[in-house]
């Protein structure tokens, strides 16, 4: 191991923790405006789909690779699936759709 | 009293546990990948290791190799990092504002622990957040992420080529998995997902923004527009009534 490259990673762990932290340190206790209150609350499902596109096209090469799973998990997790059925349903598909191929 | 309180947060620590199962799956081939191509960019195993261990975020750990390849300076290696992780601050004040009263010293711990993936399960779970359940779905996320990487690095491309391929969908299916219950008891999930699922594929095509800025505004352009029409529509109701 270079020292070099432990500063590195020390550095890079450290801005990686501080935007972690931060919000903890300076919202402790503090009631935010109602409207901040309101996009905060929409903030979780807003990231999931950010997350989700375009991300999941890009996979793999083949395009339809990820739209077939990601179909695959929409129509599981619409019959009211767990999650994790979720996932290991859409690998299975995809590892049927791939054999195929 | 004291006994029931632990009783209450071993429950909520295994609750955390299982609910970090699909992040722990979703993981592997990412980790192991990012092992792989450690070791061909000429780290060490140690450094490996530590870095998944200190850093632990899976696209500034990737976007650093590539850069060391490239021959790009340390500092910016890390002002780079910090560009891409900054996104979290987002993320950590959305769980700042759902978490059980604590110590501030057991929330900056489990601050460590949110990346993209345990902040979205943690964040769609109903109700508060206990300091149990963060340890409990960061530490199996923590595990998954370190020990793959280091078995990346050992055996290489250990998975069958068409079972990885496969598992690559896993993040997703898990991101999928989590939206959709909501989005079928409300509309405004389905738009606030959508809105923000078009805004970011907009930055991610015409390279506008780099991924980590563009899934924060994307997020956050989403958020505040349907957080105002929302106010809107309230206030025009409110005016009908009048």
């Amino acid at each position: 191991m270079t020292s070099e490259m432990v500063w590195m990673i020390v550095g890079m762990g450290v801005v990686t923790f501080i935007p972690r932290m931060l919000p903890f340190v300076l919202f402790k206790g503090k009631e935010l405006p109602q409207f901040l209150q309101g996009v905060l609350k929409n903030v979780p499902s807003a990231t999931l789909g950010a997350l989700i596109f375009p991300g999941v096209f890009f996979i793999q090469e083949d395009i339809w690779f990820g739209l077939f799973g990601a179909a695959a998990a929409f129509v599981i997790a619409y019959l009211g699936a767990n999650v994790i059925v979720v996932v290991l349903g859409a690998i299975a598909v995809l590892s049927v759709y791939s054999f195929f191929l | 009293m004291a006994e029931l309180t632990v009783n209450k947060s071993a429950s909520e620590f295994r609750k955390g546990f299982q609910a970090a199962i699909s992040i722990a799956i979703g993981y592997a081939p990412v980790a192991l990948t990012f092992g792989l191509l450690a070791k061909t960019t000429g780290l060490s195993i140690g450094e490996t290791v530590l870095m998944s261990l200190v850093v632990y975020a899976g696209a500034s750990q990737y976007m650093s190799l590539s850069l060391l390849t490239l021959g790009t300076g340390m500092i910016e290696i890390v002002l780079t990092t910090f560009i891409v992780n900054i996104r979290h601050f987002l993320m950590s004040t959305v769980i700042n504002d759902k978490s059980e009263e604590d110590h501030l010293f057991n929330k900056a711990m489990y601050s460590f622990g949110i990346t993209d993936e345990t902040f979205s399960v943690a964040s769609m779970k109903e109700g508060r957040l206990t300091t149990g359940f963060m340890f409990g779905l960061n530490l199996l996320s923590y595990m998954s992420w370190v020990i793959c990487s280091g078995i990346g690095y050992v055996i290489g491309a250990s998975l069958p080529q068409t079972l990885q391929e496969s598992m690559s969908i896993a993040l997703y299916a898990m991101f999928i998995g989590l939206l959709v219950p909501s989005m079928k008891k409300s509309i405004k999930i389905v738009f606030l997902a959508v809105v923000a699922g078009c805004f970011n594929t907009v930055f991610t095509i015409t390279n506008a923004l780099s991924t980590g800025w563009a899934i924060v505004v994307a997020t956050l352009l989403s958020a505040i527009i349907i957080e105002l029409i929302e106010g809107l529509k309230k206030k025009q109701r409110g005016n009908e009534h009048d």
